[in-house]
């Protein structure tokens, strides 16, 4: 074949298996919503996936909310300082955590360490028959493994992110309040009047939900239709955290644009 | 006797390579059949069409008179429960103890009591010798043991049919004997049919009523055991006798080697 002829035919190569990747994706997602029944009639199931994905995070989860709110407590007050309004500090960090900071580092702390996570076991499970084994004792592997999987994941999501950002505002206290001695009743009081319940910290728990079911989603997907080889399942896992991270910045702008709309 | 499984006439093939042409095949209530060959000439897909995970492309495989591939999720899983499926490494759930593993098919499927699980998960277990080693973690076993309990598991349900993927493939030489053992055994004692795909020979022509010989995806010979032992068939006899070279060469087809070499003339 001739070069140029090579490379349409590359080209529709790829198009094609790109196709038909997001065509299996989108009937995977789809079989976890109807055979989602197992993981509410046997709580249990989801239960202790919440455990290994949502329980396990809480370190990372708390950690890095605690200093994400103290970088935020020091810059707020630098530039704060200069207007002379760094009573308005807890308003600047509680907004910035509820409304962006929150949900998205969550989210992305949430796929690298849980996301990967699910992808490489369920990419193992695969590669050593065990989905198979279960398919041929007449257990469904998708309500049995997957399903509690991407409940387990879509739950814990917002109450991480509700504790990091919570965590972080902790943390700007700290720095705000204790350390440099912002007035303490300011940077309450401030908060409490500007953070509004339904435009600011709904819309963030609104958000968490949905990266919780794209990242969960993700890699569940990209675990069960991992190569069952080893570079399969470490390629798997690599994809897992690029795509979620990538999928989480672009819904976090498009969420954005839609929620703060004309908000002063 | 009556058939349990029939295969009749079945092509098969991943993609466009054919992996098997026109394949028939019975297995009859109570016996233990064995489906031989080298790697990678169709055996486990025969047991993937026999548990309806794949279809065929021409033929009808049977199992208790119902036709594998025109069932339904709901039908070929009421089916599947009466199967039972011991794969190549075991395919343990590594995040279940061995107890649990065995207790998985119970607790799914059934609404026992957890003593009544208990005690029969136990009783599977002895079956097998392994009643010791019921709380251990499947990255704890052998290989062998993991094959036992991998066994144990596959007769949870007391199944009609169990099919064996390379039961033999990598043990020592007492766990051979000890799976081969309780192979023979547990069809005699449940009254199953076995089904054993292996490419181990001696191992298995102790304790076979009938042996299929596959090679190139067609059944190049059938018969008993002693009819296998004496078959002056060439390519049963390379395979009996484990010879390299035959009608089934040692080298995968190449271009001349003088040539790969840069020697021609």
């Amino acid at each position: 074949m001739i070069a140029p002829l090579r490379v349409i035919a590359r080209l529709g190569r790829y198009t094609l298996n790109g196709v038909s990747r997001t065509g299996f994706a989108a009937r995977f997602f789809l079989a976890i919503l109807l055979h989602s029944g197992t993981a509410f009639r046997r709580f249990g199931l989801t239960i202790r996936e919440i455990y290994f994905a949502g329980v396990l995070s809480l370190i990372i989860i708390l950690v890095s909310g605690l200093f994400v709110g103290m970088v935020l407590g020091l810059q707020g007050y630098e530039t704060l300082e200069t207007y002379g309004s760094e009573e308005v500090l807890g308003v600047l960090v509680a907004l910035s955590l509820v409304r962006e900071l929150g949900p998205v580092v969550a989210a992305l702390l949430f796929a690298s360490r849980a996301g990967s996570a699910i992808t490489a076991e369920i990419g193992l499970m695969k590669a050593t028959e065990q989905l198979s084994a279960m398919e041929m004792m007449a257990v469904d592997p998708v309500a049995r493994v997957v399903a509690p999987r991407f409940w387990a994941g879509v739950i814990s999501m917002p109450m991480l992110a509700a504790l990091f950002s919570a965590m972080g505002i902790f943390g700007g206290y700290l720095v705000g309040v204790v350390m440099i001695g912002v007035d303490e009743g300011s940077f309450w009081s401030q908060m409490q009047a500007k953070v509004d319940f339904g435009e600011d910290i709904l819309n963030g728990v609104i958000k968490s939900v949905v990266f919780g079911v794209a990242v969960t989603a993700i890699a569940l997907f990209e675990g069960y239709d991992a190569p069952p080889t080893a570079e399969g399942v470490s390629g798997a896992t690599t994809r897992t955290v690029v795509t979620s991270s990538l999928a989480i910045l672009g819904l976090d702008f498009i969420l954005t644009a839609f929620m703060f709309r004309g908000v002063s | 006797m009556e058939n349990l499984v029939e295969i009749e006439n079945v092509t098969f093939g991943y993609g466009a390579r054919p992996v098997l042409k026109g394949i028939n095949m019975t297995a009859k209530r109570g016996q233990v059949i064995a489906i031989m060959g080298s790697s990678g000439c169709g055996k486990t897909t025969l047991l993937r069409l026999i548990g309806g995970q794949i279809k065929p492309s021409k033929g009808i495989v049977r199992v208790a008179g119902q036709n594998v591939a025109e069932l339904e999720q709901d039908g070929l899983y009421r089916l599947r429960r009466k199967m039972g499926m011991l794969f190549q490494f075991g395919a343990l759930f590594t995040d279940m103890s061995v107890f649990d593993n065995i207790a998985f098919q119970l607790r799914e499927h059934t609404e026992l009591p957890e003593e009544i699980v208990r005690d029969l998960v136990l009783m599977k277990l002895h079956a097998v010798g392994l009643r010791g080693a019921a709380n251990l973690m499947p990255s704890e076993l052998s290989g062998g043991m993991a094959r036992r309990v991998a066994l144990a598991r596959a007769i949870a349900l007391e199944p009609m049919l169990v099919m064996y993927d390379e039961p033999f493939a990598g043990l020592d030489p007492i766990s051979l004997g000890v799976i081969g053992n309780i192979i023979r055994r547990l069809t005699d004692t449940l009254g199953l049919t076995s089904i054993v795909v292996t490419h181990d020979v001696q191992e298995s022509l102790k304790i076979v009523d009938y042996v299929y010989f596959i090679s190139e995806g067609v059944i190049e010979a059938e018969g008993t055991a002693e009819e296998m032992r004496a078959s002056g068939l060439p390519f049963v006899h390379q395979f009996v006798h484990g010879e390299p070279d035959g009608p089934v060469p040692f080298q995968y087809p190449a271009p001349p080697y003088a040539e790969d070499l840069g020697l021609s003339l």
